[in-house]
């Protein structure tokens, strides 16, 4: 099948009074239509980054795409004018954000949001769009959904708010929805009911999905496939069950290991010691050397590259270096 | 009778317990109009009682809103009482004179949520964490404070050279640390935790952990763990309450509740947790609808909005809490029947 996301050597760094801060710094991999991708990372990792490069909503300046192509069925979005992506966003690609009250305007109602988008991109009018505005809402179970369209966003608890967000973002058809930590500010029920939501969607609409997310959970329930970033780079890409039952990287064996499970006893639990590093001040070699149980020699000298080994998995760690150089 | 096997009956002869809380209700007003005229309640916590014994850490885990930290922080008389009793060590907090209270305070401590905003970010963390001490006249400022305050941010995990830096020197787990530091410098007996680890990374919240675990051994600590994390609270707790909007429905060994939860919103809420396992595929049981607002609670269980198996005596009776199995809470209807 056709790709329907290309990312190949992203390149995103902001520039800062105190120096360069390469956020996304050197991201590949693909998408297929109809697929679900998690990205995985701590805080400051680059993984929303990385999502608002592909839609390029990166702050210009400070931030810029400096290197790469972000390739959309078949066009590089970074070569693209802007007026072009305002075609894009929205049509093409919809985002949905993490926290839902601040990324819904409270001056409008949820109906003149949510029809702003369609009247906009598929050229409908008012009252065609207020009554595909309320099919919207029906689909993502908003209860009452004729008289919510004309309720503020206050008037909208957390998990609602999130609905209509995922209402608008699906309103024009997208072939690809990024949502970036969809449920973190929601209570572990109400979580429940959007991953429930998402799921089902999915299906029905066979939108490709990328999930960013810190949530390992989250991602075991929702994606196909999954990629693991640790200081703007990719550390482990893999399918979600070989990730889950076999992880390579250090780094994903350890955030593996350091949270607490309902169905393990340990008494301690497994830390991954020290912090992310500064991004203005990176370790020489591997980013993730002064955190790591296995560090060797080498690591603390030269950057490992991202390995492909033979069951298509990808690991950029100088552990598993030999096995790729003999092939 | 089922009233004989009520928790506050029971335990306040018992001397492994050091807090005991009994009946506690804490109402917010809401005030309106031009007059501020009081025109409703918040029933952030609305009757509950249970006990935390001595050098165990009770486990508090709860939706946003169902009144997890106003318990903490009313156990602690940061927030005066509407209603109920809280024993500490045998004495009733509320009733304690200022002078009282402040010998009290140097017993019991928090850790707060936010590590940003918990600490003034123009004091360093000596000034931070010695402040108690000179207040509380345990010692002399300078020297004597900054030996005290080394050692335990030592302690924390921290440098005794961190004394000098300001909060934004530090990423947000040293902050938890200074924190953490900064309730222990009293060498209290009893920290109420509220959501310690929440705002924090994984890898840095398993650090976290570890160290208020190892600090509860060392120091024979006695924790009250505020959290919206059930795998969390399941980790460090030994006994664990839920609650939802104001209520604790369910108290038991962390054990009980995780392996056979009786009430049907612990259930919900384990089963809504989602599994790092691909491969494992759990029945879930998806609650409709939200939490309903505290200023305005249902009639009955205040559960019952939600319950899948809700009957009519839920809408009309508030279910007791009571001991249905050694050591096992409920309030509901549906267990306390049989």
């Amino acid at each position: 099948m056709e790709n329907l996301l290309e990312v190949k050597d992203l390149k995103t760094y902001f520039y800062t009074e105190d120096g360069v801060v390469p956020a996304v710094d050197g991201v590949d991999f693909e998408l297929k239509p109809g697929q679900t991708l998690g990205i995985v990372g701590e805080s400051g990792c680059g993984k929303s980054v990385t999502s608002l490069s592909i839609l390029r909503l990166v702050p210009n300046p400070p931030g810029r795409i400096v290197e790469g192509e972000i390739l959309f069925e078949g066009k590089d979005l970074v070569q693209a004018t802007e007026s072009e992506m305002q075609h894009i966003r929205g049509n093409d690609i919809a985002m949905i954000f993490q926290e839902p009250m601040t990324s819904l305007n409270p001056v409008f109602t949820i109906g003149k949001q949510i029809m702003e988008a369609i009247m906009l991109h598929q050229n409908l009018d008012k009252n065609a769009a207020r009554e595909k505005c309320i099919e919207m809402l029906k689909l993502v179970g908003i209860p009452r959904a004729e008289q919510a369209i004309d309720e503020y966003p206050h008037q909208f608890s957390g998990g609602m708010r999130q609905r209509a967000m995922i209402a608008m973002a699906l309103s024009c058809n997208p072939k690809l929805l990024i949502a970036d930590e969809p449920t973190t500010a929601l209570d572990v029920t109400i979580q429940a009911q959007i991953i429930e939501l998402m799921k089902d969607l999915k299906d029905k609409l066979n939108t490709a999905i990328i999930l960013i997310t810190h949530d390992l959970g989250v991602v075991a329930e929702m994606c196909e496939h999954v990629i693991v970033m640790y200081a703007g780079k990719v550390v482990e890409e893999a399918d979600i069950l070989e990730l889950y039952t076999d992880p390579k990287h250090p780094y994903t064996v350890g955030l593996m290991k350091s949270k607490p499970s309902l169905d393990d006893n340990r008494d301690r639990l497994e830390v991954i010691p020290g912090a992310v590093p500064n991004p203005l001040d990176m370790p020489e070699g591997c980013t993730f050397h002064p955190r790591c149980p296995h560090a060797m020699d080498i690591c603390r000298e030269k950057q490992p590259h991202l390995i492909n080994n033979e069951e298509g998995r990808k690991v950029r760690c100088w552990l598993y270096e030999k096995e790729g150089e003999v092939k | 009778m089922a009233e004989q096997l009520r928790v506050d009956d029971r335990v306040e002869l018992d001397d492994k317990d050091l807090v005991v809380v009994k009946n506690l209700k804490k109402y917010f007003p809401i005030t309106g109009g031009f007059l501020k005229r009081v025109v409703g309640q918040v029933h952030a916590v609305e009757d509950i009682s249970f006990t935390i014994r001595r050098g165990e850490t009770l486990g508090i885990v709860g939706e946003s809103g169902c009144g997890k930290s106003t318990t903490g922080r009313t156990i602690l008389r940061l927030l005066e009482k509407t209603d109920g009793e809280v024993y500490y060590d045998g004495k009733e907090v509320f009733g304690l004179s200022k002078s009282e209270m402040v010998n009290l305070r140097t017993k019991m401590q928090i850790v707060f949520q936010d590590p940003y905003s918990s600490l003034n970010p123009r004091k360093t963390v000596a000034q931070i964490c010695g402040e108690a001490l000179v207040e509380h006249g345990l010692a002399k400022k300078g020297k004597e404070v900054n030996d005290i305050v080394s050692e335990t941010i030592e302690k924390c995990g921290l440098a005794p050279y961190h004394i000098r830096r300001y909060p934004h020197e530090f990423s947000g787990g040293q902050r938890q640390r200074i924190g953490i530091a900064r309730a222990l410098t009293l060498n209290p007996e009893f920290i109420v935790c509220d959501e310690p680890v929440s705002a924090l990374d994984v890898s840095i919240q398993s650090q976290i952990i570890n160290l208020l675990m190892d600090l509860q051994q060392d120091m024979g600590l006695t924790y009250l763990f505020i959290s919206h994390d059930l795998s969390v609270v399941k980790h460090i707790s030994d006994r664990i309450g839920v609650m939802y909007l104001g209520n604790m429905v369910e108290l038991a060994g962390k054990h009980d509740l995780y392996e056979s939860p009786l009430h049907p919103y612990t259930q919900a809420l384990l089963s809504a947790i989602p599994v790092p396992d691909p491969k494992k595929k759990r029945e879930r049981i998806v609650l409709k609808g939200d939490i309903p607002s505290p200023a305005n609670p249902p009639k009955g269980c205040t559960f019952h909005t939600r319950c899948p198996y809700a009957m009519d005596v839920c809408k009309e009776v508030t279910p007791e809490f009571i001991e249905s199995a050694p050591d096992h809470f409920v309030a509901c209807h549906l267990v306390n029947k049989r």
